[in-house]
């Protein structure tokens, strides 16, 4: 089967039920989204897969009004605490207010389609929306 | 004066602003040879130096020599994001500390004028469009906007809404009010790129950024330098009562990077290394924070700087909210911070900011502040941080003759 989709990022794994996954430090249980070649907090080397859980609260968030070029304005930047494990993303299907946006409120993984490229290959993005 | 004390012999900071006219060397030109004078010494008497440049080329300190004085000494070019400046003179203190020398200068230079949003964005990987994983991240395109904010204003609104949701109590008025405090206080600074009172309304509806920090909230782009000249106390104790009478007392330099902590891959972690930092500080110094005249803090954002007020243990811990509504923070009040108008007014010339910022509590402890003077300030601290991350606090004390 030709792959069609590649995530936006390798921490986030497609299939029936996206998730977000991390690499874990064996000895002191340190998470990274990004390859590391050593745990910054314990400096071990041996890292496993683990899967970050979808549903999460809003920890802090800013709606960003003015942002570089080429980077589409209104959104919501936030961190999700995610059963422990600190995730930034986007907020999605949500009001960029601070009327619709508040601090404590929960959310949950969801995906979207950043288009295709010249070769017809599909990236697909990641943000949290309301629970 | 202990022979291994640390003096401020000389400092100066260039009026912050545009200078359309005048090239990084020639700003930190001018900053030195004031400082030199200030110092009533020559580039004869000094032995090491050290400059930062965030946005230059490299070499900015054998560049400032050509025009100052090439005298073979060594140079450390430095650079450590905002803490650039707070970086290279405590480089020169280092030198002093470690016995190389009796004598250095620190330089910190930016020219950022009209620069615009700084952080984020970046070009796009690849010209077709082709999603090809690479990087630490495996991403296939610049996540800037797609996975959160790399622009300073949203990482620095996140910094202070974070504060909120542990302690509560931090509105959008309440991070304005903050604003509102240091446009104030900036009236008062001839040398600040603006100082022009603002109203809490002028402020809450000027254009949105990254909310809740509108424009005024966020640290102004301009161009400037500043400059410092350190001495032994041993050093010190050979020259003029005149000399002695200006020179101000280095208590604690320190620098600090950030600890590894749970969320700091997705948040740079302001917080740890400022408050290691502090800590550090007044042991160092053998001052407590209530000792303190003046702080000036790194006002980077409006948000940024509630969470400072806590960090540098300016209040008990969860309490800057109430801290800053009792009115400590104003230039009459038990704290004054940021009586130069901050990063907010003064501006933030990145290299030069950890300089200036020891420049205005100096001012205050020699007595030589005008109108804007802190009465009778003895003790004052100066705090900046340089995102990725880097934390520098000094505290400075008034001569004992
Ligand atoms: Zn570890």
């Amino acid at each position: 089967m030709t792959i069609t989709q590649v995530p936006l990022v390798d921490y986030l794994v497609l299939g029936d039920k996206p998730h977000l996954t991390a690499n874990e430090c064996t000895k002191c249980g340190a998470r990274y989204f990004d390859r590391r070649n050593a745990c910054a907090s314990c400096f071990a080397t041996d890292f496993k897969k683990v899967t970050i859980v979808n549903d999460g609260i809003v920890r802090s968030f800013t709606i960003v009004t003015f942002a570089a070029p080429g980077v589409p304005v209104p959104f919501v930047a936030a961190i999700i605490d995610c059963g422990g494990t600190s995730v930034r993303g986007n907020l999605a299907n949500v009001d960029p207010t601070p009327e619709k946006v508040t601090l404590g409120m929960k959310v949950k993984l969801t995906t979207y389609s950043l288009g295709a490229d010249d070769n017809g290959l599909e990236a697909i993005g990641f943000g949290y929306e309301p629970a | 004066m202990a022979t291994d004390d640390i003096y401020i012999l000389g400092i100066y900071m260039t009026k912050f602003g545009k200078y359309p006219d005048k090239d990084t060397v020639d700003l930190a030109s001018e900053a030195v040879i004031a400082a030199l004078a200030d110092a009533q010494v020559t580039m004869k008497d000094i032995g090491v130096m050290a400059a930062g440049c965030l946005m230059g080329q490299g070499g900015i300190g054998q560049m400032i020599q050509k025009q100052i004085g090439q005298t073979g000494i060594p140079v450390y070019n430095v650079s450590n994001a905002c803490a650039t400046g707070a970086t290279a003179l405590r480089t020169a203190i280092m030198a002093i500390k470690a016995g190389e020398c009796d004598m250095g200068l620190a330089v910190g230079v930016e020219k950022l004028a009209g620069v615009g949003l700084l952080g984020g964005g970046g070009a796009p990987k690849s010209k077709n469009k082709e999603w090809t994983p690479s990087g630490r991240f495996g991403s296939v395109t610049n996540v800037d906007g797609l996975i959160g904010t790399a622009a300073m204003p949203g990482t620095f609104a996140q910094v202070g809404m974070e504060y909120g949701h542990k302690y509560g109590g931090a509105t959008f008025e309440l991070f304005a009010k903050i604003s509102e405090k240091n446009h104030a206080h900036s009236t008062l600074n001839p040398l600040a790129a603006y100082s022009k009172r603002m109203s809490l309304d002028e402020i809450m509806n000027d254009i949105m950024i990254s909310y809740p920090n509108t424009r005024p909230m966020c640290s102004a782009n301009c161009d400037g330098a500043a400059a410092a000249v350190v001495v032994s106390g041993a050093k010190l104790k050979t020259l003029s009562l005149e000399q002695q009478r200006r020179a101000i007392k280095v208590s604690a330099s320190i620098l600090t990077s950030d600890p590894y902590q749970e969320a700091c891959q997705v948040l740079p972690d302001v917080n740890t290394l400022t408050r290691i930092a502090a800590k550090q500080a007044y042991e160092q110094a053998g001052v407590s924070p209530s000792d303190l005249n003046l702080v000036e803090l790194h006002d980077c954002f409006a948000t940024a700087e509630l969470v400072h007020y806590d960090n540098l243990m300016l209040c008990e811990e969860g309490g800057a909210v109430d801290f800053f509504n009792s009115g400590a923070t104003w230039r009459d009040g038990s704290m004054p911070v940021n009586v130069s108008g901050g990063l907010e007014s003064k501006g933030h010339p990145i290299a030069a900011t950890g300089i200036a910022n020891i420049w205005e509590v100096c001012h205050h402890l020699r007595g030589e502040a005008g109108p804007r003077q802190i009465e009778g300030a003895k003790v004052g601290l100066a705090h900046v941080i340089g995102l990725g991350s880097a934390c520098g606090i000094h505290i400075l004390e008034k001569s004992a003759l």
